[in-house]
C-alpha cells in the first residue's frame, strides 16, 4: 500500500481510504457480524429445528418459486423491452425509457398498495379476472406480480447497454452468408446477450428473495400459503423471538451471498470471453 | 444494481438498414408487446395511486395530507433523509476518491463490501440494528441505564436508512471517476494545487452531474424505505412513523383514500427523481458529444 501511495502525486489517500473503511466497519460490517454472533448463541439442534420447521420450509418454497417465475417473466419481457428501446424508433420512446426506472424510484410500500388495489377482486384488473376464475391478490400469483414490478429494471438495464454496443457488422456478415433474420438472432445476437440476460435474471431473482414492502400488501400473508421468508422474520421479531428471526436471517444472508458469487462469476466469465476473443 | 445502470438511448442503434432489421409487422408486434407489458406492470399502478387518492374529492385529499399525523410523518421522513443523505454523500465521495485515484490491494473486495447492503433484504437490514440496540441486544442494557433511546426513535430510523442507502452515491461515482482517470488531477497537482483545491476546482466540476444523480437516488430510497424502517420504528403514530409507514397504517385501517393521498406524495418524489435522471443523462450526452467533437477537430 505504501508503494502505491508514493507513486501517486495526488493527496488524500490515507484520509479517504481511512474514512471509507471506518464508516464501512461501523455501519455495515460490525452490525452484520451481529447476526452471526447471535446465531452462535443457539445450539446446532436449535438452529436446525428453527430453519427447517414446516412453516419456515413453506416460506422458502414460496419465496423461491415466486422470485424464480417473476425473474423468468422479466427475462422474456425485459429482453423485448430492451430490444424495442434500442432498435426501434417510436413516439414517446424517451418517456417509456424513463418509465422502466420507476420501480427503482417508487417506494416499495406505494407499489404494494397500488398493485393490491388493481389486482384485488374488486380492482380494475382483478374484477376482470375474477369471472375467469383467476385470483391474483392474496395468492402466490399476486406475489409474483409484485416481484415482476420490482425486478423489471434489473433485466432491462443490464441487457440494454450490451445490445447497444453490438456491432452491426457481425449481423451484416450473417446476412451476407444467407442467414434469415430469425436465424441471425438465434445464432449471432442471442449468444452475445446470454451473459447480461443471466446477470439480469440473477439480480432480479436475488432482489425478489429479499423483497418485503411491495409483497406484504398483495400476498395476504397466510402461513404455509402466501407467507414469504422476510415476512416470517418480521413475525418472529414481533413475537420477540430474536433467536428464531436471526437464524432465518442467516439462511437468507447465505442465499444472497451465494447469488452475489454467482453474479460475479457470470460477469467474470463473460469478461474473460471478451478478452480471449 | 440500482443506480449503477445509466444508459443512453443513441439514435445510432435505432437507424438500421433494411436487411438487418425486422419486417414492420414484427417490429410493431414487438413494440406493442413491450408497451402493453409496461402499461400493465408499471404505468397502471402509477395511475391508480392518483385515481384512488382523488376518488373522494379534493377536500378529502387535502385533509389527508394535512392531517397532523401525516405532517409529522412527513417531517420525520425529511429529517431522516437530511441526516442519512449527506452522510452517505461524504462517504461516497471519499470511497470513490480512494478507489479511483489510487491503486491498492483489496480494492475489489472493498467494492464488493460497499455493494453489500444492496443484496441484503430490508428486513434483515432492520434486524441487525435490533440485535445491536434492542433490549436483549449488545448495547441494549447499557443504553437503558443511560436513558438513551435508539430503537423506536429517530436514531434507529436514521441508522437503518443510512445502512440501506449506503452504496448509492459511491456506486454512481466510482464508474464515472474511473472513466475520467487521474490526468487532470495530476496536472493540477504538478501546477502546485493543494488537495482541496484539486477537489473543488478539478474533480467536482467533472463529477457534478453524476454526483447529483447519486444524491437524488439516495434521497428517493431514504425517503421511501419501508422494510428496514418498519423493523426499527415501533410504529408510534405521530412520533416514529415515516411516510411509507403512514401509508401502511392508513391502508390497514381501510382508510384507502387517505392512504393513497399520502402515497401520492411519495409518487411525486419518484417522478421528480426520474426527471432529474433524464436531465442528467441528457447533460452527460451533450458533454460526451462535445468531447467527441473536440477529438474529431484535433484529427
Amino acid at each position: 500500500m505504501k508503494g502505491s501511495k508514493a507513486r501517486s502525486v495526488l493527496p488524500g489517500f490515507g484520509l479517504s481510504l481511512g474514512f471509507t473503511v471506518f464508516y464501512l466497519c461501523i455501519l455495515v460490517l460490525i452490525p452484520l457480524a451481529g447476526i452471526v454472533v447471535k446465531t452462535t448463541g443457539l445450539t446446532w439442534d436449535q438452529f436446525w429445528q428453527t430453519v427447517t420447521s414446516q412453516r419456515v420450509l413453506a416460506s422458502y418454497k414460496i419465496s423461491f418459486f415466486t422470485s424464480f417465475f417473476a425473474a423468468l417473466i422479466n427475462l422474456v419481457f425485459g429482453l423485448i423491452v430492451a430490444w424495442v428501446l434500442v432498435r426501434y424508433k417510436f413516439p414517446g420512446k424517451k418517456l417509456v425509457d424513463a418509465l422502466v426506472d420507476l420501480p427503482f424510484a417508487l417506494p416499495t410500500a406505494v407499489a404494494g398498495v397500488a398493485l393490491t388495489a388493481i389486482y384485488a377482486p374488486n380492482g380494475w384488473v382483478g374484477s376482470l379476472l375474477e369471472p375467469l376464475g383467476v385470483k391474483v391478490a392474496f395468492t402466490p400469483l399476486g406475489i409474483t406480480i409484485a416481484l415482476i414490478f420490482i425486478g423489471l429494471p434489473f433485466v432491462v438495464r443490464t441487457v440494454q447497454p450490451v445490445l447497444q454496443d453490438l456491432e452491426k457488422e457481425t449481423e451484416e456478415a450473417a446476412v451476407m452468408l444467407g442467414a434469415y433474420r430469425w436465424r441471425t438472432f438465434r445464432r449471432v445476437i442471442l449468444p452475445e446477450l446470454i451473459p447480461p440476460l443471466l446477470t439480469g435474471f440473477a439480480l432480479a431473482f436475488a432482489r425478489g428473495l429479499g423483497e418485503y414492502g411491495s409483497v406484504v400488501f398483495i400476498s395476504g400473508n397466510m402461513p404455509m400459503k402466501t407467507e414469504i421468508t422476510p415476512l416470517l422474520i418480521m413475525t418472529k421479531l414481533e413475537q420477540y423471538d430474536y433467536s428464531g428471526a436471526t437464524a432465518i436471517a442467516l439462511m437468507m444472508l447465505l442465499a444472497s451471498f451465494a447469488m452475489l458469487l454467482l453474479i460475479n462469476y457470470i460477469q467474470w466469465r463473460s469478461n474473460r470471453r471478451a478478452v480471449t476473443e | 444494481m440500482a443506480g449503477a445502470v445509466t444508459s443512453h438511448l443513441s439514435h445510432e442503434a435505432a437507424k438500421r438498414p433494411k436487411h438487418i432489421t425486422e419486417s414492420p409487422i414484427v417490429k410493431w408486434v414487438l413494440i406493442s408487446i413491450a408497451l402493453l407489458f409496461l402499461a400493465l406492470v408499471v404505468l397502471l399502478p402509477l395511475i391508480s395511486v392518483f385515481i384512488e387518492a382523488f376518488k373522494q374529492g379534493m377536500s378529502v385529499y387535502w385533509a389527508s395530507i394535512t392531517d397532523p399525523d401525516a405532517v409529522s410523518a412527513l417531517k420525520l421522513t425529511l429529517m431522516t433523509a437530511l441526516i442519512a443523505v449527506p452522510l452517505n454523500t461524504i462517504f461516497g465521495i471519499a470511497a470513490a476518491w480512494a478507489i479511483t485515484k489510487f491503486s491498492f490491494r483489496g480494492k475489489n473486495l472493498l467494492i464488493t463490501l460497499i455493494d453489500l447492503p444492496f443484496s441484503i433484504s430490508p428486513v434483515i437490514s432492520g434486524l441487525i440494528f435490533v440485535l445491536l440496540f434492542g433490549a436483549q441486544g449488545w448495547f441494549g442494557p447499557w443504553l437503558d441505564d443511560h436513558n438513551i433511546q435508539i430503537l423506536f426513535a429517530l436514531p434507529g430510523i436514521v441508522l437503518a436508512t443510512t445502512f440501506v442507502t449506503f452504496p448509492f452515491v459511491a456506486r454512481e461515482l466510482i464508474p464515472l471517476m474511473q472513466a475520467q482517470g487521474v490526468h487532470e488531477e495530476e496536472a493540477a497537482a504538478s501546477l502546485g494545487a493543494k488537495g482541496w483545491q484539486i477537489f473543488w476546482r478539478v474533480t467536482l466540476p467533472n463529477i457534478k452531474w453524476g454526483l447529483l444523480y447519486g444524491i437524488i437516488l439516495c434521497n428517493a430510497r431514504a425517503m421511501g424505505e419501508f422494510g428496514a424502517v418498519s423493523v426499527v420504528s415501533g410504529h408510534i403514530r405521530g412520533e416514529t412513523n415515516t411516510l411509507p409507514l403512514h401509508v401502511e397504517i392508513l391502508y390497514n385501517e381501510y382508510q384507502f383514500s387517505a392512504s393513497f393521498a399520502v402515497a401520492s406524495l411519495l409518487v411525486f418524489l419518484a417522478v421528480i427523481t426520474l426527471i432529474v435522471k433524464s436531465i442528467v443523462e441528457w447533460r452527460t450526452s451533450i458533454v460526451q458529444a462535445g468531447k467527441e467533437g473536440e477529438q474529431a477537430d484535433a484529427h
